[in-house]
């Protein structure tokens, strides 16, 4: 038997949220099959989606590829994705509201203050600032992982300014396009709400100077960006503008944007540039990207950020550790969705375990990410593990570690046919005025036959994921 | 609109319309190219190379004027900033910038050109026949062309890309027929001769108007004609009026829909009225030459003032 979880299969059954697929997947012919690849792959290239990867060289119009072997959620499975999803949205907002102001839960002993205080992304800029609503991370990212039917794991929160909703939107649009019959015979729930959705949560927070209807923007890096489709993508479906640093300046004590007919005032400024990037008088005096004087303005309720400034003390591998007491010490409740035991290579028992365990374990640099800087233990040799342990050593405060995952796999279509491989899941859970989640996400799979890495940078490819309605 | 996205539509405009242009510099180059150059034909391609400002370009790389040297320096060389691939490719990565601004069949002819050139740059170079280079480029500018004019709002956004195209055209229009008659007729004697008549030929060839001309004139070619043909006929596409009215009627529509007229609309108001009270007679006595080297400069003012008026922005 597998020792891997099918998402299709319950023994030699097929599960239930599969079961159309079956017939789907049975009837097509190889040949309508590469037709249908074929298609797909023009279709992106047309609309342009394509996908740099940072330092690798090569066909800066690289596309990810797209598996059209759809992942499926039943309706039951999914309310309780989507309750799990907001609790941990709800309890890390909390924490950074908190550890911005009085730190009760570093007073109240339940997180050690050296973790959080002494954080590279603790931002001693906006201490004691509370942004409109509440609210540090608009839009968080939860990336989880399955085990099995009904255990699911967060693997890590992203709370700056995670990426990759432009395929969850592209993916649908590509395969109803491409198969109008999957979608008549099965009900499933519609993503295309997200921009609208994002637009209402950014103008929900809205300065507290602003006393009209607020103009919301997209700050972008600019087009050599690897994201920066995504960035334009957004920017259309929300019918806003996409400006980079250069169109933005302050004066007296609001944010504008240089336009065609002057200076026109900017009230909400969703970014995908990192802090240190955002203000060269505030963070890294060599930024090029950012807006000198942009954070005495927001401080001063002029304009607002999102995500706000400091958003990241809470996405540290370190600190994820404890956000499920986070979840009990701000909302009174249960987590409902399980972390991942992970061990904090800083205190020395845990270190001590990690490198016992060595060959079976995941180590994870603490604010690495895109899954550079990480050792997968049972795919290595002993040469690349003795290599990694000496680093360890070296810097054990850079390192966390976790038990290697058997990841749940969906069928997926290969150069052989159609066989299981490994994949994750990333929702994206809005928030603002309110909690919002649309019934989907992005699905990452691991296209190399036994590969658990999923990042696109790493051989990674995306598929469709569907929510069933009831 | 963001000053910035103005200007990336306004330079779409521009590179497309010099992609067109050094494509009909390659096939003149390639005609020229087959004349024996014993009868000194072959300055007639260093004088377009001149004109579109590519000579030492050339030089330095090529040297030598043959069909293979000229296809790789005005379609493939990505040296060359005027080279079709390199205009194309910028064209393209303007349009990627600002997606938003265009609509989704102008941002396909766009991405659909720049698609196909990577194709064509992997091609074996002896598949590739010159006139369909030619062809192939002048089919994807007016694709992209044509898409514009069809689909897009006639917003600001519209009115930048126009922009962009007539003050592009203008200039070439103009700095070709400088050369033409600074360069190539240094002696007075060559007036009117049979090789006179063959260069200006190549002259309205390398505009594609040259059936257009004999349509709109018959008869001989005379410089008079071609004058009145490529400076003030508004009836011609290229001509310098047809490109100023243009320009003045983007700017027009820019003034009503912002509200403010500025300097901008005064400098294409003024070159409008210029060109349309001008006779041939009162051009050939000033000079051809004196003459478009005014109207060059006028409108690189333009084209700064439509820069610092819309395009850079500073803050006001």
């Amino acid at each position: 038997m597998h020792p891997y979880f099918n998402e299709m299969y319950q023994g030699t059954d097929v599960r239930v949220p599969y079961a159309r697929l079956q017939d789907w997947v049975s009837a097509m012919p190889t040949a309508l099959r590469s037709l249908k690849q074929a298609e797909a792959e023009a279709l992106f290239r047309r609309i342009g989606i394509t996908f740099a990867v940072y330092g690798e060289g090569g066909d800066p119009d690289r596309l990810i590829p797209f598996d059209m072997f759809p992942r499926v959620f039943s309706a039951v499975e999914w309310s309780r994705l989507e309750r799990g999803i907001k609790q941990r949205a709800r309890a890390l907002n909390a924490f950074l509201v908190d550890v911005y102001g009085r730190g009760e839960i570093v007073r109240a002993g339940r997180i050690p203050a050296r973790l959080v205080y002494q954080n590279e992304a603790y931002e001693k800029a906006v201490v004691g600032f509370v942004p409109p609503k509440g609210v540090y991370s608009h839009i968080v990212g939860i990336d989880l992982v399955r085990t099995g039917p009904d255990d699911f794991f967060v693997l890590e929160d992203n709370c700056r300014t995670p990426s990759g909703v432009s395929y969850m939107l592209e993916n649908r649009e590509i395969m109803m396009r491409m198969f109008p019959d999957l979608f008549r015979e099965n009900r499933i729930e519609p993503v295309d709400r997200y921009p609208e959705l994002l637009r209402r949560t950014l103008a929900s927070v809205a300065p507290h100077k602003c006393d009209r209807e607020p103009t919301v923007v997209i700050l972008t890096p600019g087009s050599f960006n690897s994201a920066y489709y995504e960035h334009s993508f957004l920017a259309d479906l929300m019918g806003v503008e996409l400006v980079e640093g250069q169109d933005l300046f302050v004066d007296g004590a609001f944010v504008y944007m240089r336009t065609t007919e002057g200076p026109r005032r900017v009230d909400v400024i969703y970014r995908r540039i990192d802090d240190a990037y955002i203000d060269p008088l505030c963070f890294r005096p060599d930024s090029m990207l950012g807006i000198p004087g942009l954070m005495d303005v927001y401080r001063s309720g002029g304009v607002s950020i999102c995500s706000a400034p400091g958003a990241g003390v809470a996405d540290d591998k370190a600190v994820y550790t404890y956000v499920p007491e986070m979840i009990r010490f701000y909302l009174g409740e249960e987590p409902i969705l399980q972390n991942v035991p992970t061990w904090q290579c800083a205190k020395h028992d845990d270190l001590g375990h990690v490198l016992d365990k060595l060959p079976e374990l995941v180590v994870k640099e603490v604010h690495g990410s895109g899954g550079y800087g990480m050792l997968v233990g049972p795919k290595c040799t002993k040469a690349e593990i003795e290599a990694f342990r000496a680093k360890i050593i070296e810097n054990p405060g850079n390192y966390i570690a976790q038990p290697t995952l058997a990841l749940s796999t969906v069928p997926t279509f290969v150069d052989e046919g159609v066989a299981p491989r490994h994949v994750d899941l990333r929702p994206y859970c809005l928030v603002g005025e309110r909690i919002e989640l649309v019934p989907g996400g992005l699905t990452r799979v691991a296209l190399k036959d036994g590969s658990l890495v999923v990042n696109s940078s790493q051989g990674g490819g995306v598929k469709d994921t569907w929510v069933l309605a009831e | 609109m963001l000053s910035r996205t103005a200007d990336n539509l306004y330079w779409i405009a521009r590179y497309m319309e010099r992609a067109d242009t050094s494509a009909r510099l390659l096939e003149v180059g390639s005609r020229i190219s087959l004349i024996p150059s014993a009868h000194g034909y072959r300055s007639e391609w260093d004088s377009l190379l001149q004109a579109s400002g590519m000579a030492e370009g050339f030089d330095k790389k090529y040297g030598d004027p043959v069909q293979r040297n000229i296809e790789s320096y005005l379609f493939f060389d990505r040296d060359n900033g005027s080279s079709v691939a390199s205009c194309i490719t910028a064209a393209r990565e303007n349009g990627r910038i600002v997606r938003t601004a265009l609509t989704a069949q102008v941002w396909d002819a766009l991405n659909v050109a720049y698609e196909e050139l990577r194709a064509l740059e992997r091609r074996p170079r002896s598949e590739l026949q010159q006139s369909r280079l030619t062809e192939w480029t002048m089919r994807h500018t007016a694709m992209v062309r044509g898409a514009i004019d069809a689909t897009l709002l006639r917003n600001d956004g519209y009115n930048f890309l126009n922009i962009g195209y007539y003050l592009e055209r203008a200039d070439n229009t103009a700095r070709l027929m400088d050369v033409k008659y600074y360069v190539l007729l240094p002696r007075v004697d060559f007036v009117g001769s049979g090789l006179d008549n063959y260069q200006w030929t190549t002259l309205l060839r390398a505009m594609g108007a040259h059936r257009a001309f004999h349509w709109a004139y018959g008869g001989e070619v005379t410089a008079a004609k071609i004058a009145h043909f490529l400076i003030l006929n508004p009836q011609s596409p290229r001509s310098l009026t047809t490109c100023v009215a243009g320009i003045a009627n983007h700017l027009g529509r820019l003034a009503k829909a912002y509200g403010a007229e500025t300097d901008a609309q005064r400098l294409a108001r003024a070159m409008l009225t210029g060109l349309e009270g001008e006779t041939v007679d009162r051009i050939i006595d000033e000079g051809l030459h004196e003459y478009l080297t005014r109207f060059i400069g006028d409108a690189a003012g333009l084209s700064l003032a439509v820069h610092n008026t819309y395009l850079s922005r500073a803050r006001a």
